[in-house]
């Protein structure tokens, strides 16, 4: 009954959807955006932060209408199914330091997990340590999980307050038409643009929006999820949402393939480095945040989207972590790892330990 | 006697886990599991059915569903 509803919640729901990312990522780095970068939650919110001004990484600003476009899709998705559910107050504060510290460590690693997939499938072996790493790190979140770790209940709450995020994103929108990029011209009334580097890259405006929109409305119906794929086959032995992230690959790797943009090796692999402990330890920490949030940072924006106000704190705690990401010289680049990428990946480490070993119910 | 799990206002993956230690402690009956998002009820139905649980209803119920699941 329920699967006659929702087809795209079905087995071959979430293959299809994760074979239409698996296309469109690649291609839109042949419209435009960075290397094996078609589609990065992580790296396009650091982009946002850029963009308005929270670090001033001059390489990396641009606001990115793929996340708008995500956020926005599931909102519509979200009220054309009846889905719309406005809820908050399960432990905002903790939501927000896990997407902070999930966003350092995944620009440690240099990519979220769905950038981490397309990276793998665009032949960049480095990111074989990152996908272990977030692996582990998951590992760990569900350790927590068994041992009674829980953030506690949501209320539901005024539509409004579900509103806020979709808001915040149709103003970014908004704003990048009032201000749009001048050629040569770092600024444009207060955004920030790039006029070298990954920021600089990006397929046309319209282009990236429809295809975060189509990506969004997707998302939202099938409930894809790259942390929960790797969740319930360690926690439940169930691969529903691994099948979909490993068509992810498979499609994005064929795709690559007929478009040409699959080149394999280690070195020199577009935005990666080659320090393997690094990539591994990023992602560990990644991955449990992600786990402990209960979300990969594309969920949380599909959730976001549909009412969920704590999804929402978690992604503006993304947004914030890279603005600290970068000032503070935590993210790395082609070079290795920042001056204090080390330090600050040990200490996310241990308040993710600290979240996980004292918010536990029972 | 069935029993009741309220998993309303959680997050994922906890709908699952409550059912899943619920059907642990049972091993056959009814239960029933309150969930307030269409995801956990379709998480949770995935879940009973994967074991050997049949979903016999979902009600609508104020802001979310009543999953039934039952194993003779």
């Amino acid at each position: 009954m329920s699967g006659v509803k929702n087809l795209l919640a079905t087995r071959w729901g979430i293959i299809g959807v994760g074979a239409f990312i698996g296309v469109l990522a690649p291609l839109l780095q042949k419209w435009g955006n960075p290397g094996n970068m078609g589609i990065c939650v992580a790296c396009f919110e650091r982009d946002i932060a850029g963009a308005v001004g929270l670090h001033r990484a001059s390489v990396v600003q641009y606001m990115r209408p793929e996340i708008i476009g995500f956020v926005l899709g599931s909102l519509i998705a979200a009220y054309l199914f009846k889905e719309f559910r406005s809820r908050a107050g399960s432990a905002p504060i903790v939501r927000f330091i896990l997407g902070a510290f999930a966003m350092i460590g995944a620009l440690v690693f240099l990519g979220c997990p769905w950038r981490a997939l397309l990276r793998l499938a665009g032949g960049d072996g480095n990111a074989l340590f990152g996908i272990a790493g977030l692996i582990t790190g998951i590992w760990i979140g569900t350790l927590f999980l068994k041992g009674g770790y829980n953030l506690g209940r949501a209320e539901k709450t005024h539509t409004s307050v579900g509103w806020l995020l979709p808001l915040t994103m149709l103003g970014f929108l908004v704003l990048m038409l009032i201000y749009p990029q001048i050629a040569g011209q770092p600024k444009s009334g207060v955004l920030f643009y790039s006029l070298k580097g990954p920021g600089a890259m990006h397929a046309p405006l319209i282009v990236s929006l429809l295809v975060g929109l189509g990506v969004g409305f997707l998302a939202q119906r099938s409930r894809f999820c790259t942390m929960g794929a790797f969740r319930d086959l360690i926690l439940f032995r169930q691969a529903h949402l691994f099948t979909g992230l490993v068509t992810l690959a498979v499609v994005a790797f064929i795709t690559n393939l007929i478009v040409k943009q699959f080149h394999p090796g280690f070195a020199a692999q577009p935005v990666a480095h080659t320090m393997q402990v690094w990539n591994f330890l990023g992602m560990v920490l990644a991955g449990l945040a992600f786990a402990l949030a209960g979300g990969c940072p594309g969920r949380q924006l599909f959730l976001a989207g549909e009412g969920d106000g704590d999804a929402a704190v978690f992604v503006f705690g993304m947004i914030v972590g890279a603005g600290f990401a970068h000032n503070f010289g935590l993210a790395s680049s082609p070079k290795g790892v920042g001056p204090h990428g080390i330090a600050a990946t040990i200490i996310g480490l241990l308040v993710c330990l600290f979240i996980g070993f004292t918010m536990r119910r029972k | 006697m069935s029993s009741t799990v309220d998993a309303r206002g959680l997050s994922c993956p906890q709908p699952v886990l409550m059912t899943m230690d619920e059907i642990k402690k049972v091993s056959e009956g009814e239960i029933e599991i309150q969930v307030d998002t269409d995801t956990s009820k379709e998480n949770v139905s995935r879940a009973a059915e994967s074991k050997g649980w049949t979903v016999k209803a979902v009600q609508e119920e104020g802001e979310g569903y009543r999953v039934i699941i039952a194993k003779e």
